[in-house]
């Protein structure tokens, strides 16, 4: 249950924010990370984000994932 | 994933004898499976799986009371999915909701509060369940309802905390565990420092770890260097949500609208301090105590072993119900009902592995 998936921020209003999961949109509450920003990755759990990924930690995600892809 | 392997085989060898770690959280366990991990470890290194599974610790008793909050005819019932098909003493949400009670599955508990906006003459409960990753939602939630007055909105809270249930079960001399992956999204909340009672007190090696089969795979190679160098700290695997703090406002915002209290774990018994329990300052959001909920003495089914299960006591297969009269379709126990219960698990991945 403790399940949490990275998402992209597209928009932003106030505490709340509109994630894209692989393209499915969903609003979510950012008021518990740090200066949440447009284009930033987030990790969402029940409808809040609880953690910021940089770039760089986006990309560290993504290759972890590709190098477990047949 | 190969090379990881091949260093984890390697280092297997060095540290000479049989390990045996525990992954403590459900996600952990559902993604050891889905991926084969378990496939790729020598027979030396063991991966056993412990309580971090919401659903699947759960009381009976928390159940009982849901149930009867349901029977309410002004009640409606919010809850995370997996908690509605746990059985009861004698039924469980889902039956009650084919009965006619209003019981309604939401993604996260600002939809239960709406639902509360939006029908102002229903008492509108949530149920509380889920650790520190949790917590922080279902706080500021009910911080949110205070705020804007929503007066029929409730939460029936269950929620626990990990630390001091691995402590127990370090205490329970039956486990040999060797070494923790510890929640990873839990620890995105509580920060690595949480762990550090563990390694200092009882030194076993702690490992907090991400959720692809390649982060868990580092976390085992990582438990294991840290056994041949009769090390044990507490390492961060999942640097990349994880640091040694944690998420400060979330930890505030669970210790403004919580306070720590004694909880029954299914299986467990009552841990001491392991539970959070709402403060009097939020009582009018405490469904407990404004809808006067009464916890009775429950009764688990007679031959249902999901106890042992959550303290790796047995794995799944060694309960006479596993796979005959207990399946995902007629579950007897929460193990078997979560999708992350390790009972769903070997039954989904490994029953032939396992039989």
């Amino acid at each position: 249950m403790c399940l949490a998936v990275p998402a992209k921020i597209v928009e932003l209003r106030g505490e709340t924010a509109t994630i894209s999961v692989d393209g499915a949109l969903r609003d979510v509450n950012v008021s518990l990370v740090d200066e949440p920003r447009l284009g930033d990755y987030v990790l969402v759990h029940a409808g809040f984000a609880i953690a910021k990924w940089d770039e760089s930690e986006y990309a560290e995600w993504r290759a972890i994932q590709e190098a477990a892809s047949p | 994933m190969n090379q990881l392997a091949g260093q984890i085989a390697a280092t297997a060898q060095r540290v000479g004898r049989s390990v045996q770690f525990m992954e403590v959280c459900g996600t952990h366990t559902m993604a050891a499976f889905r991926s084969g991990l378990r496939q790729l470890l020598p027979a030396t290194v063991k991966l056993i799986s412990g309580p971090g599974c919401p659903v699947c610790v759960t009381d009976t008793n928390f159940i009982d009371a849901a149930i009867e909050l349901s029977r309410r005819p002004e009640v409606t019932v919010t809850t995370f999915g997996d908690l509605i098909r746990v059985p009861g003493s004698e039924s469980s949400l889902e039956r009650e909701r084919a009965a006619g009670a209003q019981v309604r599955v939401v993604y996260s508990p600002t939809d239960a509060l709406a639902l509360a906006r939006e029908n102002p003459r229903r008492q509108v409960v949530f149920l509380g369940v889920g650790f520190e990753t949790t917590a922080p939602a279902v706080a500021w939630t009910i911080q949110e309802a205070s705020r804007s007055n929503v007066g029929n909105f409730s939460v029936l809270a269950a929620h626990k905390t990990m630390p001091h249930a691995m402590e127990a079960l370090l205490k329970d001399q039956q486990v040999k565990i060797d070494g923790f992956i510890c929640p990873g999204h839990v620890s995105v909340v509580t920060g690595a420092k949480m762990y550090r009672f563990i390694t200092e007190q009882y030194r076993i090696p702690c490992v907090i770890a991400g959720f692809e089969p390649g982060d868990m795979l580092k976390g085992i190679a990582m438990l294991l260097e840290q056994q041949a160098a009769a090390r044990a700290e507490v390492e961060v695997e999942y640097t990349r949500s994880v640091n040694e703090s944690g998420n400060v406002a979330a930890q505030q915002l669970i210790a403004e609208v919580f306070e720590e209290a004694d909880a029954g774990w299914r299986g467990i018994g009552v841990i001491p301090r392991s539970g959070l329990a709402i403060r009097e300052k939020y009582a009018a959001f405490d469904a407990a105590k404004k809808l006067g909920v009464v916890f009775r003495e429950a009764k688990p089914h007679p031959g249902c072993r999901c106890g042992d299960v959550l303290r790796a006591a047995i794995t799944p297969p060694e309960c006479k119900l596993f796979g005959t009269a207990c399946t995902p379709v007629n579950p007897f126990g929460p193990c078997m009902v979560s999708s992350e219960g390790t009972c769903a698990a070997y039954y989904k991945y490994s029953r032939q592995v396992a039989a």
